[in-house]
């Protein structure tokens, strides 16, 4: 996909394809396989991952593991403070996710400040066993206690820079950049 | 875009992208609602005054589920309980409220104005929620909501009024926020409950309430205000249900599939007959569920998203 010059790759369409299936293994492994397992997609690219991870572990595993979508925007603690009015999309989940292993996934890691935002979202809806956190991208820069337990790439990113990541179903094309902002 | 607006006193000020941001933001509040845990901390910490001069209800309820399902913290007051009775007025009433740090005020008024009166004079946010003969905007964007349910759309859509339309804020909600959204809007009722002047506004008057159900999509049946019985409007109840009630006859001579709301509180036997009021083709208790669905996307909207501390807030975001 054409991207300004100015901006560095970070992951091609290619390297995606393959850290999703490597992430996806991560996922049944550290499960010990795919029962009680449920993959919830943050609003919006992270909804498009988590369902591409699925399709991986079907391919693997033969097993069509549960997924859902999650909005956090209703959770956000700088909803006062954002520039742009923000949207409040859907949030579609299994009645109760009560005993269920629930992997969240996002597309980038930044703050945690979202990842925290979800964890909320997520409780409201019943008590999970475990809930693990899966992101395509870490870049680091976390203002709250979060890790992921599976990551597709650490990047090194400066405080000045946005890391812009691209899903075919959204955008048209697969990539991940770091872009000066 | 951005809802950047404080109050909201009526449809005839938003434009046609707002009232759209506003249904569009309704839509997945209506799932919160469905949740075991019926709750959102979106308006966490936050006060609101629900300010009601006038009997309701339906409205107060919706409001007040609206509020609670966004973790606000809520007050009614109804005029029986302040102190109008004791001869304050509104103005101060509510300055007194602020005084205890409030930060938004849901009001229903007897005057026409007063929710814009008093949005000039305290700094909360005001939301009207029914004045005198002027608007009720939430009731209007939750009959819109659940026309384009049905529908998948409201432009294009034909849209029939029926009852008192001279003292309907209903009447006046749907005819400015339709009309912007692209529907086409009639009335039909008593000629004496229905303004000369509703032409002005892009309205067709059908004399004849087989007329409207002939040509429209919607029915949007107006209670017949008992009340105004006194004042002589029409000659009896008997009579307007002959001749203007909506009945299980009339929409089976109709010959097409007609969507029936009505605003409630129903006098069956009236306006509408037991059986439409329960039948298939009405929706009378999905407005009900949509009527929580907007106040919580206006509630919403008003306090979020301001363009202050912007910059700031963009290094919080990821």
């Amino acid at each position: 996909m054409n991207s300004p010059s100015r901006d560095r790759l970070v992951l091609d369409a290619k390297m995606i394809e393959r850290t999703l299936k490597r992430m996806a293994d991560e996922i049944v492994e550290q499960n010990q396989g795919t029962e009680s397992l449920l993959v919830v997609g943050i609003q919006t690219r992270g909804v498009n991952l988590a369902e591409r991870l699925v399709q991986c572990i079907q391919q693997a595993e033969e097993v069509r593991v549960p997924t859902g979508k999650l909005d956090i925007t209703l959770y956000r603690d700088d909803l006062r403070h954002v520039a742009v009015q923000p949207l409040v999309r859907s949030t579609d989940l299994p009645s109760d996710i009560t005993g269920l292993h629930v992997v969240l996934v996002d597309d980038v890691l930044f703050t945690g400040r979202t990842v925290r935002s979800a964890l909320d979202a997520l409780v409201d809806f019943g008590r999970p066993a475990r809930i693990q956190l899966a992101v395509l991208v870490d870049r680091g820069h976390r203002e709250l206690p979060i890790q992921a337990d599976i990551v597709g790439k650490t990047v090194a990113s400066a405080q000045n820079e946005e890391v812009v990541v691209k899903v075919r179903e959204v955008d048209g094309a697969d990539g991940v950049w770091i872009r000066p902002v | 875009m951005l809802f950047n607006r404080k109050h909201l006193l009526g449809l005839e000020e938003l434009t046609a992208e707002e009232i759209q941001m506003i249904l569009d933001t309704a839509v997945p509040f209506k799932e919160i609602s469905e949740r075991q845990i019926k709750k959102v901390p979106v308006l966490r910490g936050k006060t609101i005054v629900n300010l009601f001069f006038e009997p309701s209800t339906r409205t107060r309820t919706s409001f007040e589920f609206a509020e609670k399902r966004l973790s606000a913290d809520t007050i009614n007051i109804s005029t029986s309980q302040s102190s109008v009775v004791k001869g304050e007025t509104l103005v101060d009433t509510a300055r007194n409220l602020e005084a205890m740090k409030i930060d938004m005020v849901v009001i229903r008024h007897g005057a026409s104005g007063a929710p814009r009166f008093l949005s000039e004079r305290i700094d909360s946010n005001v939301i009207n929620a029914g004045d005198g003969w002027h608007e009720h905007p939430t009731q209007g964007l939750l009959d819109m909501l659940t026309m384009r349910e049905r529908f998948g759309r409201l432009a294009g859509l034909k849209v029939g009024i029926i009852g008192d339309i001279t003292h309907s804020r209903v009447a006046r909600s749907n005819i400015w926020g339709l009309r912007k959204m692209g529907a086409e809007v009639g009335v039909c009722g008593p000629p004496t409950l229905v303004p000369g002047h509703v032409r002005e506004l892009g309205v067709k008057v059908y004399p004849r309430v087989e007329d409207v159900l002939a040509e429209c999509d919607v029915i949007n049946v107006l209670r017949i205000q008992l009340e105004r019985m006194q004042s002589n409007m029409f000659p009896s109840l008997q009579e307007y249900n002959r001749i203007y009630g909506v009945t299980t006859r009339r929409l089976r001579a109709a010959g097409h599939d007609i969507l029936i709301l009505h605003p409630g509180p129903m006098n069956r036997g009236v306006e509408i007959d037991s059986d439409v009021a329960d039948g298939p083709q009405q929706v009378i208790l999905k407005q009900v569920t949509n009527g929580v669905a907007i106040r919580m996307a206006v509630l919403f909207l008003l306090a979020g998203g301001k363009p202050a501390g912007a910059a700031e807030a963009a290094s919080m975001r990821e």
